[in-house]
């Protein structure tokens, strides 16, 4: 019998960027013990990235806007996928969670008369999210960060979870290492909050650092609960693309907010020539108007660069197929042309974009106040992930909770940008709130021992090997093959041969090999992501044949149309008695009447 | 394609480490952080190396590269003379863990006992503030700080002097400062700066400002300035005494 130490918590949460940070905030707040686990350092999470800014419908900057029109354009962007309560919730809600983090010392960029600024972003009618520059998320998971350590809660950093431990249909606490020493730990807890994050690492180009490998995903998959919407992930329509090594890293949607354009190799704004009928009231159908938008004029209508992602995105493939590219492969993303509207312009795109220009500059020699960015699409958030109620966020297996990224329901087919941010903090407070409500009605559950016998014997079995692959070698090889096959543009042939690589992958990865010890080793961690990252994959995919229409972030060339009758459910994955993934739908509830007739109004 | 060669520091806290050299393709627009990725998911699957966002925005990749503080994913092998071997190691300041990790939970420990935000009452009936724009701007630059603890490592009162029980380091000044110069904050920290804070022992010799690579002028726009308060505090009195003994 292996030797661990156990340890017991009221609520643990998995997961210490924005959505964990403010479940262990709000858990601590009822007076509950909690255990928070960071895969990573603390403050280090994937939320410091964030750029652009938090949605909230504040109306500092257009009294015209309010949590209906959020609402509104929640459900829009998300093509009406969306659990549409989540986005009542979120669009209710989402302000007073931003001026809470001001209470506790976040500071936002302001307007003239001292209140929170909200910047213009892809798909919100109005100005609405409010930012710091261009480095929002870190100021936001510094605020939770040091609001959290002064609440009690334990943390343990570099900690990674290998599985939940259930006792009967109940999740009862989880099992892990700790990455220093490679040493196993048993956290037994009355109520779990998975807020992993996403699952980028699947892809070969995207945003998304060593830490986004699905965990939270597979971990709740192999523990019954259901998973939806895994055929929507996001690819965002301006990463780097040049040089080779900071291909993906993201180049926020702030650029286009602030009036930057996206032009093909002939000069040409592209973007004019692509207007879905669902935004075509709000789009401005020439240059001048897009521009008046961004300056605040509230006659005018959006720029096409402020579409929703999925569309952007899609637009820039076209371009970049049809031979218009850039010549490193992408598109141009200019932000320097401003000058010729306003003076001062360099120094405003310092103020406004600060580490875009740091990061152009020292990465790339592109000095963005006096050049065009070179950009694509880069893969970057995941809408689909566990299925929860959306007033308690606990998933379909009691006791277990989740929030942020690796929960699903609120985004629909697209997420808009800014409504990550505010997913985090009002999914993660009511996560962290009904985890603890959770945990003072039940008591701790019986640990199985045997369970974490085999999770021992699976997880240092690689080491034993004297021959086998390198993990990381599996790891590029499944990159690369979901880039290729399980991209932006689907179709079927080409993820039946997914369904057929992620076979010979999933057969390779149960023989890597892993050099060395269980002290801090890459090798082992990566060999132990990998099976999180075939679970999600095969969901991936398997979602993907299933929807046979394109809508959101998913485009089915064999099925470029949308079609009514697939807006009507939406796709569950589950665990089946016999080990094997399944997929069914699952009718999406009749929407409330006021909420509709919202919709109906503003349409 | 060129190649460049690295030699690194392996070794834990057990036994005493030694030097490997690696020998590696290079690209492009490559950083440090890229060509050790490299050698370990090629030649060295177990290199113990710490990481996050590789965009100069989450500071998990410090090391020192040839003898100076650096993130990693922010220095270009382009800026670094390749014709001898790039020379990686761990930060010196703190307890190692293995190869390029060390152990930085001491940084964590600190920060907790720095007093936190305590904001004035509300301006507005709905719980809110009002603040003037030049406010917010004039603490940006310390809420820029991405915890990288470059300036920690650098610092010749915790790397030479391990004087970690006295001393809170840069970091911690530049975040009270944060704290002090917030437009909302009504805490007194200028107490704790001159006694469990340690600031006395900073000498001034902005080594700390040097390795920034968020540019943070910590010497000039944190530490003087929090120096300031606690003599306007403490000491004022006695030079006023002193120089109202030197006219009599």
């Amino acid at each position: 019998m292996t030797n661990y130490d156990t340890l017991d918590y009221d609520v643990l949460v998995i997961g210490a960027g924005g959505a964990g940070l403010r479940a262990a905030i709000e858990s601590s707040a009822h007076g509950v013990s909690v255990g928070l686990i960071c895969k990573s350092l603390l403050g280090k999470a994937h939320t410091v990235m964030a750029e652009g800014g938090v949605a909230a419908a504040l109306s500092n900057v257009d009294e015209r806007d309010n949590w209906k029109v959020h609402f509104t354009d929640t459900m829009r962007g998300g093509q009406y996928l969306n659990n549409w309560r989540m986005a009542e919730l979120h669009a209710k809600e989402a302000p007073e969670r931003v001026r809470e983090l001001e209470r506790w010392g976040a500071l936002f960029d302001r307007t003239k008369d001292g209140k929170i600024l909200q910047r213009n972003f892809g798909g919100h009618k109005y100005p609405r999210l409010a930012h710091v520059g261009d480095r929002t998320g870190l100021e936001m998971i510094r605020t939770l960060q040091d609001h959290g350590i002064h609440l009690g809660m334990q943390v343990h950093m570099e900690f990674t979870i290998i599985t939940l431990l259930k006792d009967g249909d109940r999740v009862v606490g989880a099992f892990g290492y700790d990455r220093e020493r490679g040493r196993f730990k048993v956290f037994r807890a009355k109520a779990v909050v998975l807020a992993t994050g996403g699952v980028g690492r699947a892809y070969k180009i995207s945003s998304n650092s060593w830490e986004y490998t699905g965990d939270g995903h597979a971990l709740a998959y192999q523990a019954g609960a259901d998973l939806i919407d895994m055929e929507f992930l996001q690819f965002h329509p301006t990463g780097m693309v040049w040089p080779p090594s900071v291909q993906g890293i993201l180049v926020t949607e702030g650029v286009r907010g602030e009036g930057g354009i996206l032009l093909n190799k002939e000069g040409h704004r592209f973007m004019f020539d692509d207007i879905p009928d669902l935004y075509r009231n709000q789009t401005a159908d020439n240059e001048e108007e897009g521009w008046r938008y961004t300056q605040g004029d509230r006659q005018a209508r959006r720029p096409p660069e402020l579409l929703t992602r999925d569309h952007v995105a899609r637009c820039i493939v076209r371009e970049i197929k049809a031979g218009r590219g850039s010549p490193h492969g992408g598109v141009f993303l200019d932000i320097s042309w401003i000058k010729e509207k306003i003076p001062n312009a360099a120094d405003l795109i310092r103020k406004k974009l600060p580490s875009m220009y740091h990061q152009f500059i020292k990465l790339a020699d592109i000095d963005i106040t006096k050049e065009p960015m070179e950009v694509g699409p880069t893969t970057h958030y995941m809408m689909g992930g566990i299925k929860v109620d959306a007033d308690t966020q606990m998933s379909t297996v009691p006791g277990l909770f989740a929030a942020g990224e690796c929960a699903a329901g609120l985004h629909g087919a697209n997420r808009l940008g800014g409504n990550s941010l505010s997913d985090l903090i009002v999914f993660g407070k009511r996560a962290g709130e009904h985890a603890a409500i959770f945990a003072k009605q039940n008591g701790y559950g019986t640990i199985d021992d045997e369970a974490i016998q085999s999770a021992v014997n699976q997880s240092v079995a690689a080491f034993e090997r004297t021959e086998g692959d390198n993990p990381f070698q599996v790891q590029f090889d499944l990159q690369e093959m979901m880039q290729d096959l399980v991209g932006i543009v689907r179709t079927e042939e080409e993820m039946l041969q997914a369904q057929a690589a992620l076979g010979r992958l999933r057969d390779r990865a149960a023989r890597v090999r892993v050099i060395g010890n269980r002290e801090y080793n890459s090798g082992w961690h990566t060999a132990l992501d990998l099976q999180n990252l075939l679970t999600v994959s095969e969901a991936i995919t398997l979602a993907a044949l299933h929807r046979k229409e394109s809508r959101g972030a998913h485009f089915r060339d064999d099925y470029p149309n949308k079609e009514a009758a697939y807006g009507a459910f939406n796709l569950v994955i589950r665990k089946e008695s016999d080990g094997q993934m399944d997929i069914q739908q699952q009718a999406i509830q009749q929407i409330r009447p006021d909420l509709q007739q919202i919709i109906e109004e503003m349409k | 394609m060129a190649t460049a060669t690295f030699t690194i520091y392996r070794g834990n806290s057990s036994e005493s480490g030694t030097f490997e050299t690696y020998s590696t393709e290079t690209t492009e627009g490559m950083v440090v952080l890229d060509a050790v990725h490299k050698i370990q998911a090629e030649q060295a699957n177990d290199l113990s190396v710490r990481w996050n966002c590789k965009a100069g925005k989450c500071g998990s990749c410090s090391a020192e590269i040839n003898g100076k503080p650096k993130l990693m994913c922010m220095t270009r092998l382009s800026d670094l003379p390749l014709d001898k071997p790039v020379l990686l190691q761990p930060m010196k300041a703190f307890p190692l863990i293995k190869d390029l990790v060390t152990d930085v939970s001491w940084n964590f420990e600190v920060k907790k006992k720095i007093k936190k935000f305590k904001p004035r009452p509300p301006d507005a009936a709905d719980g809110s503030w009002r603040i003037a724009q030049q406010d917010v701007e004039r603490v940006q630059e310390f809420r820029k700080c991405i915890e990288c603890f470059l300036c920690q490592d650098v610092c010749h009162v915790l790397r030479e002097h391990q004087m970690y029980n006295e001393f809170i380091g840069p970091r911690f000044l530049v975040y009270t400062a944060a704290l002090e110069m917030h437009p909302l904050d009504v805490e007194d920290r200028v107490s704790a700066l001159k006694n469990e804070d340690g600031i006395g022992l900073c000498n001034i010799t902005k080594c700390c400002t040097t390795v920034c690579p968020e540019d943070i002028h910590i010497t000039d726009n944190a530490i003087i300035p929090l120096k300031e308060r606690v003599v306007d505090r403490f000491y004022d009195p006695l030079f006023w005494l002193m120089r109202l003994f030197k006219k009599s």
